[in-house]
């Protein structure tokens, strides 16, 4: 594929890195000079030192042939103008934009921006997840398949507890994906009974979170 | 009406005024407090400290009752950002975005954006102006 990065910071630069190690070939936009000299002294003809939000520089990259175009910048206006240009412009079939502000997500997505990746809001559920006494909470979204990934810890008084999963009403279009018990994993086997302090990982979309939450007795 | 101005410069400063003038109820969105002096001594509208692509300064500044928006930083991306949560998020009736860069207005105009851009106007004017009166008829058709 070629993708196009707009964002010499930290994420463009090991994203280019990465993506040229996959056999891709790509191109990381960055606007400053001093940055630039910097990105090719290790990236050489993989970075490109221009704004990536103007549409000559776009053009000089050959985004009308561009896969994807991927928008690293520190600032949310530059990634959306980049992606919507892009899009619009260009007809670049994959855009990708990081998301500083996670409230910016619902507008990028009305918008058109094919992918939104908030670090914040990934590093807030890792965090959440190592908290103490946090019984339940929401590790990712699956996007395409309205999908959330839960993370739920059983209380030792739910009423759950010695039940075997196939005794357990689920909501629709819910699944049982993982238990670990102390260290092991275990198989969502049918016949597997379920113990106080399980971790369970199941998959629910929104409307069964709650319906899970109340089941598993984690509310 | 009740407008919401984004940017306090010279643009967005003047821009106050003469709405305000003219029987309009006006708040005026900085990221800096000192660009609010450009206002002067005579403006009655609020003054809103922030971020403009922050919704919550956006509510604050009472956007979800204005009737008009119109981003006027000296930031194309900001103004282009705002101007859509303007319209996409707060459905605001009439979005005005300035835009200096031609190429970006273009794309954000097809967009359904409605935007202003001062390059391509001043351009126009100070060729009118060089090129004289009798050529004005085909410079402004080749400036559309």
């Amino acid at each position: 594929m070629y993708i196009i990065i707009g964002g010499g910071g930290d994420v463009g630069y090991y994203l280019t890195q990465n993506l040229l190690r996959q056999g891709h070939e790509v191109l990381l936009l960055e606007k400053d000079n001093a940055r630039f000299q910097n990105l090719s002294e290790e990236l050489d003809q993989s970075v490109f030192k221009g704004d990536a939000c103007e549409a000559i520089t776009m053009e000089e990259a050959g985004a009308r042939r561009a896969d994807a175009v991927i928008a690293v910048t520190g600032e949310d206006e530059d990634n959306l103008v980049i992606c919507q240009m892009a899009k619009k412009r260009f007809n670049v079939a994959r855009t990708i934009a990081r998301l500083n502000n996670p409230r910016h997500e619902q507008l990028f997505m009305k918008l058109g921006i094919d992918v939104t990746v908030s670090p914040t809001k990934s590093i807030l559920s890792l965090i959440e997840s190592e908290l103490p006494g946090q019984r339940f909470v929401l590790l990712m979204t699956l996007k395409r398949a309205g999908l959330e990934l839960l993370e739920m810890s059983v209380p030792p008084l739910s009423s759950v507890v010695g039940k075997q999963l196939n005794q357990i009403n689920l909501p629709r279009r819910s699944n049982i994906a993982l238990i670990i018990r102390g260290d092991e994993p275990i198989a969502p086997d049918g016949e597997v009974r379920v113990e106080a302090n399980d971790e369970i990982y199941a998959l629910v979309n929104r409307e069964g979170e709650e319906e899970l939450r109340r089941t598993f007795g984690t509310a | 009406m009740n407008i919401v101005i984004l940017g306090c410069g010279r643009v967005g400063a003047t821009l106050a005024l003469q709405l305000e003038e003219a029987g309009n109820s006006i708040t005026v969105i900085d990221s800096r407090n000192d660009a609010f002096v450009r206002l002067g001594n005579k403006f009655r509208g609020d003054k809103v400290l922030g971020n403009g692509v922050d919704e919550e300064v956006l509510r604050r500044a009472g956007i979800e009752k204005a009737d008009a928006f119109a981003a006027v930083t000296n930031g194309d991306n900001r103004n282009i950002m705002a101007s859509q949560i303007a319209k996409e998020i707060f459905n605001v009736k009439k979005v005005v975005c300035r835009i200096y860069d031609p190429l970006r207005e273009t794309t954000f105009k097809e967009l359904g954006l409605e935007t202003i851009s001062p390059t391509i106007l001043i351009s126009n004017l100070v060729a009118d102006a060089i090129i004289g009166k009798q050529q004005t008829a085909s410079t402004q058709q080749q400036g559309k």
